[in-house]
């Protein structure tokens, strides 16, 4: 009786540290796919974006698709205006940001500034963004007088566009984030070219 | 009869009773400790093309998650970057690493990187980040601290409990909004019961909140 307990006690705890070890303990590194205990329907035919599909109309293999040549989506059509584009009909420079500059397209523009400019032109626009530490070469410095002096609809296209070395941000900034942009860079270049006369009384007070 | 059934047979439906018992109990605490997206799901780190640290690029050199997921704001997906993202700054940092060979190889031939997709709820669960990330709720809750992953895994059960946690206490977890992307973040005085209310913020629990 006592041999039949120590028996199944023993196959008992063998089997338990078998488990175990084979299976691991949760939250193990592994690089084999999660196991769909009950794949009932978890995945299912239609394309989910940016991932590949068998679907023979589709040649290159990717679900999410480019537009069709000579088509634009509703979403972001826009007339080629000064808007969308910086430029006056007669092909010029837009002078200055065709949206009314509040304080919130401001305060939008910084969010976007620093997310999508400073890794290169630094966040206060200097030029020294955490990049050109590891090689980014010839980064513009906002504050430079060519870029003071240059039309909205200048920094707009450069924006859109790219120039030199810096690749177009039209796919991560709308037109109106890109404006929102300008006014947040027209705002640092302001904040080092202000005049003591400038600051308002009670905040001058404040200042040593 | 003790002829037939020697003694100790006497006890054999106690100790079977007992067998049973303990075996049952093994088996259930085996299934409760591993079939659940906790031991499914959790640490998956697929092998993927690229070795792309999130450690090196958010947390050394402190670029936004949205710098690269430029889309997480608008859409109910949460976008690989292209590869052109990659070469705004590879263009020239590192331009001639080997490990960015594939990169630039895509960036050339315009055909992406296959990436390994980590992060999958069922395709009957219709999560939206865009509502998640522009009500305070930071990417660290789902996606774990990714900013010191140098390769990604899968940090959280991402299970329907998981979800619901948060959609009953949401207060719990909301952070100002501008804030989302900081995973580092912590909370010291924030109000998120004032937030809730004041954002209108209403997570539902009925089950067409998420399946539809």
């Amino acid at each position: 009786m006592r041999k039949f307990l120590i028996f199944f006690l023993a196959t008992w705890a063998l089997a338990v540290v078998a488990i175990i070890s084979v299976a691991g303990l949760r939250g193990g590194l592994s690089r084999k796919p999660p196991l769909e205990v009950f794949p009932d329907m978890d995945r299912q035919p239609k394309l989910r974006p940016q991932t590949t599909t068998a679907f023979a109309g589709f040649a290159d293999g990717q679900s999410s698709r480019l537009p069709v040549a000579g088509t634009v989506s509703r979403e972001s059509f826009r007339e080629a205006d000064e808007f969308s584009t910086g430029k006056k009909a007669d092909g010029a420079w837009v002078d200055s940001i065709p949206l009314t500059v509040s304080r919130e397209l401001v305060v939008r523009g910084r969010e976007r500034y620093d997310i999508y400019c400073s890794p290169c032109h630094g966040v206060a626009g200097d030029g020294n963004g955490v990049t050109t530490k590891f090689g980014m070469a010839a980064v513009a410095k906002l504050h430079d007088e060519r870029l003071i002096k240059i039309a909205d609809g200048e920094l707009f296209n450069t924006i859109s566009n790219g120039k030199n070395l810096m690749l177009p941000y039209a796919d991560k900034l709308e037109p109106r984030d890109r404006w929102a942009v300008i006014a947040y860079v027209r705002a640092l270049q302001l904040s080092r070219l202000g005049k003591k006369e400038e600051i308002p009384d009670a905040v001058r007070a404040t200042l040593k | 009869m003790s002829d037939i059934f020697p003694k100790w047979t006497n006890q054999l439906p106690i100790m079977a009773g007992i067998a049973a018992a303990v075996l049952g109990a093994t088996a259930l605490a085996g299934i409760t400790y591993y079939v659940t997206p906790k031991y499914t799901r959790v640490g998956y780190q697929p092998k993927q093309p690229v070795a792309f640290s999130h450690s090196i690029h958010v947390d050394q050199l402190n670029l936004d998650c949205r710098y690269c997921h430029n889309g997480v704001e608008k859409s109910w997906f949460s976008n690989i970057p292209s590869s052109s993202t990659c070469m705004n700054c590879h263009g020239q940092v590192r331009k001639d690493s080997e490990k960015l060979a594939l990169v630039r190889e895509s960036y050339a031939s315009g055909k992406p990187i296959s990436w390994v997709q980590i992060h999958k709820v069922p395709d009957y669960v219709y999560f939206n980040h865009s509502v998640h990330v522009n009500r305070g709720i930071s990417c660290v809750h789902c996606h774990g601290e990714i900013n010191k992953m140098d390769e990604v895994y899968h940090a959280k059960p991402l299970s329907m409990s998981f979800c619901l946690d948060c959609h009953r206490e949401p207060e719990k977890f909301v952070r100002p909004n501008e804030l989302v992307t900081k995973l580092d973040w912590k909370n010291e005085g924030f109000d998120g019961k004032k937030a809730v209310h004041d954002w209108k913020i209403q997570p539902g629990q009925s089950c067409s909140t998420c399946h539809r």
